[in-house]
């Protein structure tokens, strides 16, 4: 009897999913933005370079700041921002995540019970405090501490979620017979029991690439992001403090307002659409 | 006649192709009859069950009638099958008795599922205690929570609901798959009894466990590959089968108190053919050791003596 | 020949590991060269816990195991791969003993580098086709593809090769017929008929009667942790003894003969043990002195044993 490989099976449903095909364009148009942006522009986002608080024209095609500054440049460089931290702390979030998850799903008893306590910890500290800690003695800052920051913050629930699959997979006969096979620990957990989850474990970085963008641009607008880099956040807070709110600049935060929630949310929605992919249950015929 | 099927099909969709899992079967079921059907897995057995009452994705009704009490049982639409379900007809599907929501206490439940067909708790109340007691289920039961159940009072309870509005058919499957001996015995001489007392009049048993069927059925229908093979009493099947099938089916069954030393058990070498592009003829002809070319014919459901009918040429070519 | 002495398995439940659960109860019993040993129980009994410690997939609470003169109890990491050279085990969901996202030849291809990693490829596939042969299986039909591809009886089969091409003493069946059709079954167990006569020891786990019947030589009943009756199983299912024996034998059901008339026992969910012999809730006999009184084991025929009040004392 003949029977499609299971990769087939996936793509047939990848490419008829609605949610991860418009999820995806959105992605993609911005990513491209990103690496086309730069060259589109002959600035830096910090120039002066015309005159201030200009609406978008043919010439400053997303309007000028208060200050002159070239709006376009700055939300090309700002989406780079973004995406980096959304990599660096997002990606550190969903590998402490796993290794947490991992051990404490596979070893049970007090190892997990241990972690469980130090997860839970993690998880009650009050992250802002910590973070303005950290404002007050660093004062010039880059986009690496504050992916780390939320890299090291935002990864209890990942870890929560791979422990419990981790669990339950590893109850599972051939997790036994593996063992019965002499294979050491750590052997079976990345050659048994990840490969099992690997949609599971894109699933979570998806999720944590969205959350560390909105962290992110949420800690920045309120001034406590880097200093030293221009993000979509950092742009929105300079708005509204030079009063674009009360004087109408809407170019200055609108674009990367927008530019945030699209991009967190098609991220969120690809993320829906892949767990139709994987999960036969979700499908509807 | 209380159940007749005619010709049913029922096919499922898949990514690959529809499955043929039921291919034009027709039989009937008389009152007060407790019909087994047995059959491996893959043979079509829990989609007849299912098809008769809940006929929905992935399933797809292709053609066939069915009529109950010489009413047209219109399982196609599964809106119409509403004024059906539970009056009529009912089911005790498979796992129903880990199906129960575990926050919810079992009177509780009863009620909901009452008042979602229009039956007012309180006044059943009094039946559904006695019907309690037919089962030896104490009262309290209505009180508690489903995991303070054992395995086999759940599935009494969930027998219970089932039948409170005395449904003409009960379609009971697998039901005792997941119990202990002795409360599988327990639940069992319960489907007798409520035949016994006519609160059901007929019943469709589903199981894979033929002796369970020996005990309690008083005929068998054997299914294969989505057709119909055997169809006779209970003692019939079991002592004289007339299908290959059957007959290996039977034969490979162990008896308590038979050693291997003392008589080698044989299986059916192979597997049951896929069906999403059966083969054309008989289904059964690659693992039979009887084959012969009239078999590349598909062969008719027929009764070759009193209240026993087959599928195989062999039998309809005038051997005894 | 592998032997239980007084294994036990203690689970700490509840709030802060306050309360014990005892799913396993100081049970003892042997399995000789070349024999079949069933473990009959239904669920609850301990027969997988036993199982399990037997593969030492699970910790041993108290009391010993020995392979030969080896006390497999506490052995570490090391010795435990020695052991698994001579001891294996199948379980009872075939679909579940894979892991679905690669091969099925996966299983050898683990057994290789784990242990015969210096054995050359072709040699290998020489020993690989020699035990799916041995099995009943053809090599072209099953090497080489998706677990979903093949059929509960095949790769049932298959984690019998597997078992046997690391040469073992003794095979642990859990369960390994109960999620086949009929029809597929016998193949199975014919194989283990067979293995048996080639010198291999079968513990067949099972909770099916007819089942242990057929094919054991020796049977252990448990129930809920503790030893109720044991030896040939000729001498138990002609000769049953304990109360639950006799429940089990009568429940069954049978081809050859229906179910007696008698009132049919319910049971209520189980309550914890309190003391005492572990059946008396459900038992038609049990007297006064059983609710404190936990029978042993006691030879009642050559190579017959039960653990009840009724048959101690002389």
């Amino acid at each position: 009897m003949k029977t499609p490989k299971k990769k087939n099976e996936f793509l047939y449903f990848a490419l008829g999913n609605n949610k991860l095909k418009i999820g995806l364009v959105i992605l993609l148009f911005f990513i491209t933005l990103t690496f086309i942006g730069p060259l589109l522009t002959d600035y830096e986002p910090l120039d002066y370079i015309g005159p201030a608080a200009v609406p978008p024209s043919s010439e400053y095609w997303f309007g000028t700041t208060t200050f002159g500054q070239d709006v376009f440049t700055q939300f090309v460089y700002g989406l780079k921002a973004s995406f980096l931290v959304g990599i660096i702390g997002g990606g550190l979030g969903t590998l402490i995540g796993i290794l947490v998850g991992f051990t404490a799903g596979y070893r049970g008893g007090i190892v997990d019970e241990i972690l469980n306590m130090f997860t839970n910890i993690v998880l009650v500290i009050p992250t802002l405090a910590v973070l303005l800690i950290i404002v007050a003695y660093l004062e010039v800052r880059g986009l690496l501490i504050e992916s780390i920051f939320i890299g090291c913050t935002t990864w209890p629930w990942a870890a929560r979620a791979i422990r419990a699959q981790t669990f339950s997979l590893r109850t599972r006969e051939f997790v036994d017979l593996a063992r019965l096979s002499g294979m050491r620990s750590l052997k079976v957990i990345f050659g048994e029991i990840a490969p099992n989850m690997m949609s599971y474990l894109l699933l979570v970085f998806i999720l944590q690439f969205g959350g560390a963008v909105l962290i992110a641009a949420t800690l920045d607008f309120i001034g406590l992001g880097p200093t030293e880099a221009m993000s979509l956040g950092l742009m929105m807070n300079n708005a509204v403090l030079w009063g674009a709110l009360i004087l109408g600049i809407w170019w200055w935060f609108i674009p990367p307002g927008i530019a945030i929630t699209a991009i967190v949310g098609s991220l969120y929605v690809m993320n829906v659409g892949l767990d139709e992919v994987f999960n036969p249950k979700l499908r509807e015929m | 006649m209380s159940l007749q099927v005619e010709n049913l099909t029922v096919y499922y969709q898949t990514l690959h192709g529809d499955v043929r899992a039921l291919d034009g079967v027709t039989f009937n079921i008389d009152d007060r009859e407790i019909m087994g059907l047995a059959g491996e897995s893959g043979c079509g057995k829990t989609t007849l069950g299912h098809s008769l009452i809940f006929l929905k994705l992935p399933m797809r009704y292709v053609e066939g009638r069915v009529l109950l009490d010489q009413e047209n049982l219109p399982v196609w639409d599964m809106d119409r099958m509403n004024d059906f379900r539970f009056r009529d007809i009912s089911i005790v599907p498979q796992y129903a008795m880990n199906a129960m929501n575990p926050t919810r206490k079992i009177g509780r439940m009863a009620a909901e599922l009452l008042e979602s067909r229009d039956v007012s708790y309180k006044n059943k109340l009094t039946e559904l205690k006695r019907r309690l007691d037919l089962v030896k289920l104490s009262h309290d039961v209505l009180d508690m929570y489903p995991i303070e159940l054992s395995g086999g009072m759940k599935q009494r309870m969930v027998m219970v609901l089932s039948t409170l509005l005395d449904p003409s058919l009960l379609i009971a499957d697998e039901i005792t798959s997941a119990l202990d001996v002795a409360s599988q015995k327990a639940v069992a001489e319960m489907l007798v009894e409520f035949r016994d007392r006519e609160i059901v009049k007929s019943m469709i048993v589903i199981t894979h466990d033929i002796s369970i069927l020996y005990q309690i059925a008083d005929s068998i229908l054997v299914m294969y590959a989505g057709k119909l093979a055997e169809k006779a009493s209970t003692d019939v099947i079991i002592k004289s089968p007339r299908h290959p099938y059957t007959q290996l089916l039977i034969s490979s069954l162990p008896e308590v108190g038979v050693r291997y030393t003392d008589k080698r058990l044989l299986g059916i070498p192979g597997n049951p053919p896929p069906l999403i592009n059966p083969p054309s003829g008989c289904r059964f002809k690659e693992r039979c050791p009887f084959a012969f070319e009239k078999c590349s014919e598909e062969p008719p459901f027929i009764e070759v003596a009193r209240g026993h009918s087959v599928a195989c040429w062999k039998e309809l070519e005038g051997d005894a | 020949m592998l032997r239980l002495e007084k294994v036990s398995k203690v689970y700490k439940v509840g709030t802060f590991g306050g309360k014990e659960l005892h799913a396993v109860n100081e049970v003892s019993f042997d399995i000789k060269d070349g024999e079949i040993v069933s473990l009959i129980g239904e669920s609850g009994s301990g027969k997988s816990t036993i199982g399990k410690m037997i593969l030492r997939l699970l910790s041993i609470s108290s009391g010993r195991i020995w392979l030969d003169d080896l006390d497999i109890t506490t052995i570490g990491k090391g010795e435990l791969k020695v052991y698994y050279r001579k001891v294996q085990g199948v379980f009872q969901d075939p679909f579940s003993s894979y892991n679905p996202i690669f091969k099925s030849d996966r299983i050898f291809e683990i057994l290789h580098s784990e242990f015969y990693p210096e054995m050359k490829e072709d040699e290998w596939r020489g020993k690989v086709i020699t035990a799916i042969e041995s099995v009943g299986l053809h090599p072209d039909s099953v090497l080489n593809k998706y677990p979903h591809q093949l059929s509960g009886g095949q790769l049932q089969r298959f984690l019998i090769a597997r078992a046997l091409l690391l040469d073992i003493q003794v095979l642990v069946a859990d369960e390994i017929i109960s999620m086949l059709d009929a029809s597929t079954r016998i193949e199975v167990l014919d194989l283990l008929a067979d293995l048996k006569y080639r010198g291999l020891s079968i513990l067949f786990i099972t909770h099916d009667l007819s089942l242990a019947n057929y094919i054991s030589d020796q049977a252990v009943i448990l129930y809920r942790g503790y030893v109720a009756e044991m030896g040939a199983t000729g001498k138990i299912f002609e000769n049953p003894l304990h109360p639950y024996t006799k429940m089990l034998l009568a429940s069954v059901p049978r081809l050859d003969k229906k179910w007696e008339k008698a009132q049919a026992e319910l049971s209520a969910t189980q309550p914890a043990s309190t003391g005492g012999c572990v059946y008396k809730d459900r038992c038609p006999v049990a007297e006064k002195l059983c609710a404190s009184y936990t029978p042993k084991l006691t030879e009642i025929q050559d190579d017959h044993y039960v653990a009840c009040i009724h048959y101690e004392g002389g």
